[in-house]
């Protein structure tokens, strides 16, 4: 049997179709997870980002802090966690958090710093208060790139959050690590195939977010 | 993600390599052959399989023969290809999941029983020297704070759990789930169905950790798991070898090893029960004692060496 026939099985399965082990309700779960863990990095990574950016200090400091970041094993991490602090949703969240917030953090952070200064000197003599130049003549001109970091990391995170079954909770990874266990090798194909089209739709979501969001005069031609 | 799909790699080889059961042909995992004379004695990549290896290890050379060790091989996909070259020459089995790696379907009603199948379906080169009473197998376990509340001691039974499992939270591997030496053979066999299934690790670190903090409340725990007597954990007891059988003994390569070899081996399983067993893993995980330490310590005490 190839990939293909696995996947095909898999999915031409209608017992995977509904009930607590379906496929809508796995993948529910697995969205569910995503989006906390991207929203407390984003919430972490881009305010620190923006204002480092803005006022040009800490640089080094984020460079150092986000590379070791990085270096922390993600299924090491979680597995010493759940047994430092018991089972949960917490200790799923805080891997995956540690995974997402750096490529938002240094991103954001490079993004404000390559704004042309010339606009940004101009708002400053018009006497535009920083919170503001911030805000509306950095922010607008650095979201592409802004994008592109939390693209990057809700990529990682989706791919990262199939390790929370590891731990016995839910989303796309119990049938990766249910198959593997139970030598159920379609199982193993088709949760690794939703993941992957999740990925998919999720740099979608963010091409589109970027057609909306970003002015037009500052994307790309 | 990487990890995972590292481990579902490592799965996919481990579940290939299984299939090839007669191929010796040029397999790239041929290392050397074992040099004339010297035994060559491996073990598993878990702690268990190593203090066996360094128990048995130490008893040869206890009788003046050479002993090189190749600790931590690798799971028994990996292994039983080298006990069949000759790479390995004894190696620390357990009858029992030897039996079902090597027939999956066959049936396990006694230990005897076992160990014929097992030779019958060994390769030639191979035999299984004598079992030993210890037994490291799956086990259903509870907690010490449930075994209190619904009155469950040592002598108590799986079967005892009918009245109680609707109320406990039960866990083990997502294996277990589904094994019928698992949730669906003490359902069937035992009519026992539990509040919900936590599917964890295979008796590893999140299993004990779960059982420990009521997580789950009862748990599939192998039978030497030091933390049973750290946490105060109660092994049920499994009169109908549900779980099988799951002996120490040595699988030996059988050019590889002298009448004098054998009989050591022996000796060490008549000595060596499942309480023993513990008590030497508990020194090894808890304690954090050098296993050859330990290995040499007990064979001394139990005047093998």
């Amino acid at each position: 049997m190839n990939v293909l026939d696995f996947a095909g099985a898999f999915f031409g399965d209608g017992a995977h179709w509904h009930g607590y082990d379906g496929i809508p309700q796995r993948l529910l779960e697995h969205v569910q997870y995503s989006l906390l863990a991207l929203g407390l990095a984003a919430l972490i990574g881009l305010p620190v980002g923006l204002v480092t950016g803005h006022t040009g200090r800490g640089g080094n400091a984020l460079a150092l802090v986000a590379t070791a970041a990085r270096a922390l094993p993600s299924f090491g991490l979680l597995v010493l966690i759940v047994i430092m602090m018991g089972f949960g949703l917490l200790p799923v969240m805080i891997p995956l958090v540690i995974l997402a917030v750096p490529p938002i953090l240094v991103t954001t952070y490079e993004a404000v710093r390559s704004v042309d200064p010339a606009p940004v000197d101009a708002a400053r003599g018009m006497g535009m208060r920083e919170g503001r130049i911030l805000l509306q003549v950095e922010l607008p001109v650095a979201l592409p790139l802004i994008l592109s970091g939390l693209r990057s990391a809700a990529i990682q995170i989706v791919s990262t959050a199939t390790i929370a079954a590891y731990v016995s909770l839910g989303g796309l990874g119990r049938y990766i690590v249910d198959g593997l266990y139970q030598r159920d090798y379609e199982k193993v194909v088709g949760g690794a195939t939703l993941v992957a089209v999740l990925a998919l739709v999720t740099l979608a979501l963010f091409w589109a977010a970027g057609r909306l969001a970003v002015s037009p005069g500052v994307r790309r031609r | 993600m990487a990890a995972v799909a590292l481990m579902a790699a490592a799965a996919l080889l481990a579940g290939c390599s299984s299939g090839d059961g007669e191929d010796t042909g040029d397999n790239p995992l041929d290392g050397e052959k074992a040099e004339a004379g010297t035994v060559v004695v491996g073990s598993n990549n878990f702690a268990e399989s190593t203090l066996l290896a360094d128990l048995y290890g130490e008893a040869l050379k206890a009788k003046g023969l050479k002993v090189t060790y190749k600790h931590n091989i690798g799971s028994r996909e990996t292994t039983y290809g080298l006990m069949k070259n000759g790479s390995v020459t004894v190696l620390p089995e357990y009858n029992g999941s030897l039996l079902a790696y090597l027939d999956a379907d066959a049936e396990q009603t006694s230990a005897e029983g076992v160990n014929a199948a097992v030779k019958a379906k060994l390769d030639k080169s191979l035999t299984l020297l004598e079992s030993s009473p210890a037994e490291d197998k799956d086990s259903v376990t509870v907690n010490a704070a449930t075994a209190k509340k619904y009155r469950l001691t040592s002598d108590s039974t799986i079967a005892d759990l009918k009245d109680v499992a609707p109320e406990l939270v039960i866990g083990g591997s997502p294996e277990f789930q589904t094994r019928q030496q698992g949730l669906k053979g003490l359902e069937s066999e035992y009519g026992l169905k539990f509040k919900s299934f936590k599917a964890l690790d295979a008796g590893g670190p999140l299993t004990q950790a779960a059982l420990t903090r009521n997580t789950v409340q009862i748990a599939d725990i192998f039978t030497t798991d030091p933390t049973i007597v750290k946490e105060k954990f109660v092994v049920l007891k499994d009169p109908d070898n549900f779980f099988g059988f799951a002996n120490v003994t040595p699988l030996v390569h059988k050019d590889g090893l002298s009448q004098e070899g054998v009989d050591a081996l022996n000796a060490v399983s008549a000595k060596l029960d499942t309480e023993t067993l513990l008590a030497l893993d508990a020194q090894v995980q808890l304690d954090k004692k050098d296993p050859l330490d330990v290995a040499k310590n007990w064979l001394k005490s139990a005047g093998l060496a």
